[in-house]
């Protein structure tokens, strides 16, 4: 089996997932459009709920993306500790994505230099990729094609830790309110809380690859996401922000252990068209 | 402020008549069909730069509807892909000027600043927004594609797109109400 775990074969499954990503959603979230559907009342959300059904259908069919913005490429392959990887492992998926992205003629969105040279690059690479190693003897390759817009709408916050579980969903909502018009709603929000200033925004982002309709294993965190769910859809704005009881179909919240000084919160936004997928590559 | 959302969608041809855009109120679904132009991040940069050194818009922009949208390649026989709007706020910067030298419409989606609206009111401009998330569809209401200017900007360049009946809605109206806004509120 551990063979199998070469660089071409990370390559060749990260090609594979970006061009069967970028024209179709995930089927947990267009499955939460037909669910949003039985319970929205106003007629602008039903427009937008069966626009994007008819979207989704018309991507599939065309093999065009569902999302102009077809995104950075964010790859993230975790190794049970139990396996030897090469050093090697990650160096041909820049390759596997600007293939897929002419392939399957998707945009070209990204710049060489935030600061120091915002030419594009015309490859749409690099691909931001990491590598993690978890519990086990399992290999699990996660792909996520991720839009401007909802990226440009998440943030980390660091609360004193009095701030409590109340500034936490505070720091939830007051995103919410302000960018979810930027971000394409019915959203999925992840949330991070926990660990330090840069690894709590990589929480919220892994908290986005959960399926719509699975709680978080831990129940005092599925009970979190439970009540940050509903205030988010209190809030009344709606598909594509025009209204509604559907403002995100998930709210997804992981954890992890921190400094006795911090309470770091960071929120990731995914729009409607939730792109990724995750692959058992030793299956 | 009033808001219409039940009634069947509104037919406009572009480019849009003075007359056409101050008959129009926020929340209406409208169906635009004709020409357009595509612009978004850096184009609206060189275009405000067009404008300082001659005093007017580029490319005969004047009383034309600007898309904010950056497509992906032609594809499935179609001249784009898929093409839908990007976030307004990042022209917030510019539009106040264009529409002040003659723009007419913008396309786009999310909230627009108090200088935006407050431009729409004084040159009877409108905000229209689409709908993010849904450039599949959208791409079958564009059945031309011509680049304009700036190839060297990749999927940001100029492009003059004919539509027909591309849904959006009026998010910003000539007496300067706000679709957004009026959403937040529960209007």
């Amino acid at each position: 089996m551990q063979q199998r775990l070469t660089k071409e074969y990370v390559a060749q499954q990260v090609y594979d997932a970006v061009r069967a990503c970028a024209i179709s959603p995930r089927p947990d979230v267009l499955e939460g459009f037909h669910q949003a559907l039985q319970h929205e009342t106003q007629p602008r959300a039903c427009t937008v709920l069966n626009q994007l059904i008819e979207n989704a259908r018309i991507g599939a069919a065309d093999g065009v993306p569902v999302c102009q913005d077809t995104g950075t490429c964010w790859v993230r392959l975790e190794v049970g500790q139990e396996l030897t990887v090469p050093g090697d492992i990650l160096v041909g998926v820049d390759d596997a994505v600007a293939c897929a992205f002419a392939d399957g003629k998707l945009r070209m969105s990204v710049l060489r230099d935030a600061l120091l040279d915002r030419t594009n690059t015309g490859t749409n690479t690099p691909a931001f990729a990491e590598i993690a190693f978890v519990p086990g003897s399992g290999a699990v390759l996660h792909v996520m094609l991720k839009g401007g817009g909802s990226d440009n709408a998440s943030r980390v916050a660091m609360l004193a830790p009095g701030a409590g579980w109340e500034g936490v969903k505070q720091v939830v909502l007051d995103c919410v309110r302000e960018k979810a018009a930027n971000a394409c709603p019915p959203l999925v929000v992840g949330v991070g809380v926990g660990a330090t200033f840069d690894k709590v925004a990589s929480l919220a982002k892994h908290a986005l690859l959960r399926p719509v309709g699975a709680p978080s294993p831990d129940h005092a965190a599925a009970a979190y996401e439970q009540e940050l769910l509903e205030a988010v859809n209190a809030l009344g704005i709606g598909p594509a922000a025009l209204g509604g009881a559907t403002t995100a179909l998930a709210v997804h919240l992981e954890t992890a252990p921190c400094h006795i000084a911090a309470l770091p919160v960071a929120v990731n936004m995914g729009c409607c068209a939730m792109r990724s997928v995750s692959v058992d590559l030793l299956a | 402020m009033s808001e219409h959302s039940s009634e069947q969608p509104v037919r406009l041809t572009l480019p849009l008549s003075k007359e056409d855009m101050a008959g129009l109120r926020i929340g209406q679904e409208v169906l635009l069909s004709g020409p357009c132009f595509t612009s978004r991040d850096a184009g609206h940069v060189r275009l405000l730069e067009a404008l300082k050194e001659t005093g007017q818009l580029p490319f005969g922009l004047e009383g034309q509807t600007i898309f904010y949208a950056g497509p992906t390649p032609a594809a499935a026989g179609r001249p784009l892909g898929s093409v839908g709007p990007t976030t307004s706020s990042r022209m917030d910067f510019a539009t106040p000027a264009l529409m002040d030298a003659g723009l007419a419409a913008c396309i786009g989606k999310g909230k627009r600043s108090a200088a935006v609206i407050e431009a729409c009111k004084r040159n009877g401009c409108v905000y229209f927004a689409a709908v993010g998330g849904i450039a599949a569809l959208l791409a079958k209401c564009v059945v031309e594609e011509q680049l304009v200017a700036w190839e060297d900007l990749g999927t940001e360049a100029l492009r003059r797109l004919q539509l027909v009946a591309l849904p959006a809605f009026v998010a910003v109206d000539t007496q300067g109400a706000d679709l957004y806004r009026a959403v937040e509120q529960g209007e």
